[in-house]
């Protein structure tokens, strides 16, 4: 059997006294497009999270490619990875988040180029190359120069992407990236992770687009209070869920 | 403990107990001239920004040249210039009043520019709607507009207190035998400048401190309840 | 009153005056070098740093900001040396300065820190930028321009400050008018020449500033 690409094992993480992950396991394939639904306040965003350490986790265990993510086991107990460690494991996922997080003072171009000069530690010449490749690759090749505050909401998410996705990223994590967009921007932006998963990028999506999730995913999983309700082939968990939580769920969202 | 730093330190009671008058005169000093200047300055500080906010224009302009001058000049160069400036024209007002009255000067800028802020911060239809069920202006300012300009100048104003009380140091340059002044005569008697400056700073501190929990207690107190 | 103006005294030593202005802006923009390192490494303990560094860091600004700077300007020069310390008049005027001047620029950037959107942190910390990298090529110059309009006003009061050095005989704009003051006694002149070089000067200071606030500004 493939290693996997993404291993989860007893995820748990405490807000303080509040339990929001209470034991949360899964596995990923190289080359899945696995959506995380859920009402809010599920976990769903903040199991996402963990995965690139935005959030701390107390319990459990993140693998990416093998690799332990965060965190090392030590003879006296768990213990934090440096904060160097950390960024450079951080840099093997991308992330795009649900309000975009451009950096304000730097051109769409510079946004992308940033992770590459100061990460990858590429020349100028060749990060400003790239990220003009990735720029037109979600269809903004005019807009390099252009400055977050000069650009839609839309195109701030697709710059975002390309941003994340030029870092080279072995998975690639979407916090509900349409959900602050107006609605006739979401599409554009969904067409541009749509192209993405054609061409087989591994991504985990935390979405409300529930026709999205069903056209683009390879498997859905459903989030509720803290631990995975039901996961599955979409085609087979929209139409007929197995739990009543899910049926519920999909009642009151925006699915058909 | 060190028998050389308690030693030191009987030393230093010793000297504050001989120096105790000259402090508590140079205190209350202070804090005259700090209560003058902020009440003359506040004063006067209203009336600029009356000019500003309601005046004419060209009673405007003059003010606005006034405040500017004010803020633009440092606090020691209005002492100094109201100290000289009005013994050469034959006004004999002597170091504290000279000192009291730039402090004041000093003062009134800035209480300018915070009571006009605050007025300039009512909406517009505050004024409007007051000249609707009839009040003249002087109605209209002192039952609407002041009342809710003063909730938001307070706590400032509190804080200008304590500018004031640091600003009065400086007419120790002139002569005032405030506490600062006290502080240094007694050090040029004792030589024990170290502790005695250390003792000015730890009073005015105190005072300033005070002060300042003041200020928070009035910006508690004058938050309208909402 | 029988007083009439005459310039001409003081035109005679505008020289000194002007020595003494340019005095005046190297002693400030000394403080402020100083002052900016230290006032930047408060903000950030300030804004973030472990309990009692947070703590230190908030004694130091509210026992500054309590204290008139006469009084710190007096204990540096003349009790310092009671504990051995040998420096200059002028060195020992800028060390005040830029502590006390640390203190308020320390206020000045936390508020800028807070400004900045914790967004913008995360995405930084997500394309694996380290905290240091994300201080320097994030926070620093957003901040920076958040920061600018009360920057402005704080230089300026560092620029007046530096008159205090008077009281401790640094040949500054304040102590040489107070000479020429007291040998030509053109008493109105000499401080209405004096005011009016305080004034341009923080004038020019504020223009400059809001030049450089154009020029850092993010197009939108």
């Amino acid at each position: 059997m493939n290693k996997p690409l993404l291993e989860i094992k007893g995820l748990r993480k405490w807000y303080g006294a509040v339990e929001v992950l209470k034991g949360v396991d899964c596995t990923m394939a190289q080359g899945e497009v696995i959506s995380i639904i859920g009402s809010s306040g599920s976990g769903k965003t903040t199991m996402l999270r963990c995965i690139n350490m935005l959030e701390e986790f107390q319990d459990g265990q993140i693998l990416l490619d093998g690799e332990a993510i965060g965190y090392e086991e030590h003879p006296s107990g768990r213990r934090r990875k440096s904060e160097k460690e950390v960024a450079r494991q951080r840099a093997l996922t991308g992330m795009a988040f649900q309000q975009f997080n451009l950096f304000p003072h730097m051109s769409a171009a510079q946004n992308v180029m940033l992770g590459l000069v100061k990460v990858k530690k590429m020349g100028r010449d060749e990060a400003r190359t790239l990220a003009e490749q990735w720029l037109g690759r979600v269809g903004l090749a005019a807009r390099a120069d252009h400055y977050p505050g000069q650009l839609s909401g839309g195109q701030q998410q697709r710059v975002a992407i390309a941003r994340a996705i030029a870092m080279n990223p072995k998975l690639m994590l979407f916090d509900e990236v349409t959900s602050a967009l107006d609605p006739e921007l979401v599409g554009e932006v969904l067409q541009v992770i749509k192209g993405l998963a054609a061409e087989g990028m591994s991504m985990l999506l935390v979405t409300h687009e529930m026709r999205f999730a069903y056209e683009v995913s390879s498997r859905v999983i459903f989030m509720n209070k803290g631990v995975i309700g039901e996961e599955g082939d979409p085609k087979e968990m929209f139409v007929r869920p197995r739990t009543e939580r899910l049926a519920e769920f999909l009642k009151t969202s925006s699915f058909q | 403990m060190d028998p050389n730093f308690l030693n030191d330190l009987a030393l230093f009671a010793n000297e504050i107990w001989i120096a105790r008058y000259a402090l508590l005169k140079g205190l209350g000093v202070t804090l005259s001239i700090s209560a003058l200047a902020i009440l003359a300055g506040s004063v006067l500080g209203i009336g600029v920004a009356l000019g500003l906010v309601y005046g004419p224009r060209v009673l405007r302009a003059v003010i606005r040249v006034y405040v500017d001058i004010v803020r633009g000049t440092p606090v020691l160069v209005l002492v100094l210039a109201s100290y000289y400036i009005f013994s050469t024209v034959g006004l004999d007002l002597g170091p504290f009043q000279a000192g009291v009255l730039a402090l004041a000067v000093f003062c009134s800028s800035h209480i300018g520019e915070i009571v006009r802020g605050a007025l300039q911060a009512i909406p517009p239809g505050q004024a409007e709607a007051a000249k609707a069920i009839g009040l003249t202006f002087g109605q209209t300012f002192s039952s609407v507009l002041w009342p809710q300009a003063l909730r938001q100048i307070l706590p400032t104003w509190v804080n200008t207190a304590a500018e004031m009380v640091k600003a009065s140091t400086l007419l120790s340059v002139i002569g005032v035998a405030e506490l600062l002044l006290r502080t240094q005569e007694i050090i040029s008697r004792n030589f024990l400048s170290l502790q005695f400056y250390f003792l000015a700073g730890f009073l005015y501190f105190l005072i300033n401190f005070g002060i300042e929990r003041l200020g928070k207690y009035v910006e508690r107190k004058t938050a309208v309840p909402s | 009153m029988g007083y009439t103006l005459n310039f001409s005294a003081v035109w005679r030593s505008f020289d000194l005056l002007l020595g003494g202005l340019l005095l005046s802006l190297e002693l400030a923009a000394a403080a402020l070098a100083i002052g900016a390192v230290i006032g930047l490494a408060v903000a950030f303990a300030l804004a973030g740093g472990p309990t009692p560094l947070r703590r230190a860091a908030g004694a130091y600004v509210t026992l500054i900001r309590n204290l008139p700077i006469l009084v710190l300007i007096l204990f540096t020069y003349f009790a310092l040396p009671q504990l051995g310390v040998r420096i200059d008049k002028i060195q020992s005027f800028v060390l005040t300065l830029a502590i006390y001047s640390g203190a308020y620029l320390a206020e000045v950037f936390r508020a800028g820190l807070l400004s900045v959107p914790r967004g913008v942190k995360e995405a930084g910390l997500a394309i694996g930028l380290t905290p240091m990298q994300i201080r320097t090529s994030l926070i620093l110059p957003l901040m920076l321009r958040n920061v600018l309009p009360s920057l402005s006003s704080t230089l300026i009061s560092l620029f007046k400050d530096t008159s205090l050095a008077a009281a401790i005989a640094v040949p500054e704009l304040t102590f040489e008018a107070r000479k020429i003051n007291v040998e030509s006694f053109r008493v109105i002149e000499v401080w209405m020449v004096t005011s009016a070089l305080y004034v341009a000067t923080c004038a020019v200071l504020a223009a400059l500033m809001r030049a450089l606030e154009r020029r850092l500004a993010i197009p939108k």
